[in-house]
């Protein structure tokens, strides 16, 4: 490939550069923030306003991707954020508790994508 | 397309250059708060124009596609910010995270010369070498990346290697 090169050289900087694995609390992130992602349509996504997430009106969309975004066949790895979604069913003590703490993760995740 | 097609393979596309893009993210802007950083709106960018790209690249792989996004974000973070790596790549304890015992044993100043090295280049050759060696792209995909023909990159990767080893031997106090 390259002619004139010691092939030693080449060796050395593969070993110089070895691929550099992703901190797994990244990846976590990365998982859960496109599974919110592709259960919302981009468009929704563009328009979001942040303040309609106080009309307990609009919560039907976001709670029902934050619930069902760890289904089966939705595409993006799951298991980070069904262990996210246990969590929180561990943690509240009504039903109310566990949607207000699932709308309040959805919406910590639409912020990050927003501020981008 | 439909949606639920387009996130399945957006899935397999983000599984398998997870590794891909956070590497080319380190080696590129030189810490793992910027990388963590660039490789997440690198895969949010990719996400928002997926369907586009598995539209136009006509079934070829969309790995060099990816590493140009985060290639073209990296430029805007050191535009914003004007300023250059922070954390030398080649820090002791970096290195001990990324390499092998046996690595760090046999060679650690060499390898440690040679990061530095590469840190000198002009940025087309050093993103060129680390497309090659941390990522193991080949000619094709470097050039699609980077946007050039397979021959302007075949020389590029030839001209990286040799200055980065006149660079390295002059560090050694050999003959350049």
């Amino acid at each position: 490939m390259n002619e004139g090169t010691a092939p030693d050289f080449e060796g050395l900087l593969r070993r110089a550069l070895v691929p550099v694995e992703p901190p797994e609390d990244l990846a976590e992130r990365l998982e859960a923030t496109l599974t919110n992602l592709t259960e919302m349509a981009a468009e929704e996504l563009d328009a979001w306003e942040l303040s309609a997430m106080r009309d307990p009106r609009n919560w039907v969309r976001p709670v029902a991707a934050a619930a069902i975004g760890t289904a089966a066949g939705a595409g993006l790895v799951v298991l980070r954020v069904r262990t996210q979604q246990k969590r929180h069913r561990a943690q509240a003590a009504t039903d109310a508790e566990f949607v207000q703490r699932m709308l309040h993760a959805a919406g910590d995740e639409i912020r990050r994508v927003l501020r981008r | 397309m439909d949606k639920a097609e387009l996130d399945r393979q957006f899935s397999e596309l983000y599984r398998a250059h997870l590794r891909d893009v956070y590497s080319y993210a380190y080696y590129r802007v030189g810490d793992h708060h910027d990388a963590e950083d660039l490789t997440e709106q690198t895969f949010l960018q990719a996400y928002r124009h997926f369907e586009r790209a598995v539209r136009e690249s006509d079934g070829r792989p969309l790995r060099p596609w990816l590493i140009r996004i985060a290639h073209n974000l990296a430029a805007n973070l050191y535009r914003d910010r004007s300023r250059k790596p922070q954390t030398p790549i080649e820090d002791t304890g970096t290195l001990r995270t990324m390499h092998t015992t046996e690595d760090l044993v046999e060679g650690r100043d060499e390898l440690a010369r040679i990061l530095e090295g590469i840190k000198e280049l002009p940025d087309d050759r050093r993103e060129a070498l680390i497309m090659r060696f941390a990522l193991g792209m080949d000619n094709r995909e470097i050039a699609r990346a980077m946007d050039r023909s397979d021959g302007a990159t075949k020389v590029l990767i030839h001209r990286a290697i040799k200055q980065l080893e006149q660079i390295v031997s002059a560090r050694q106090g050999g003959p350049a």
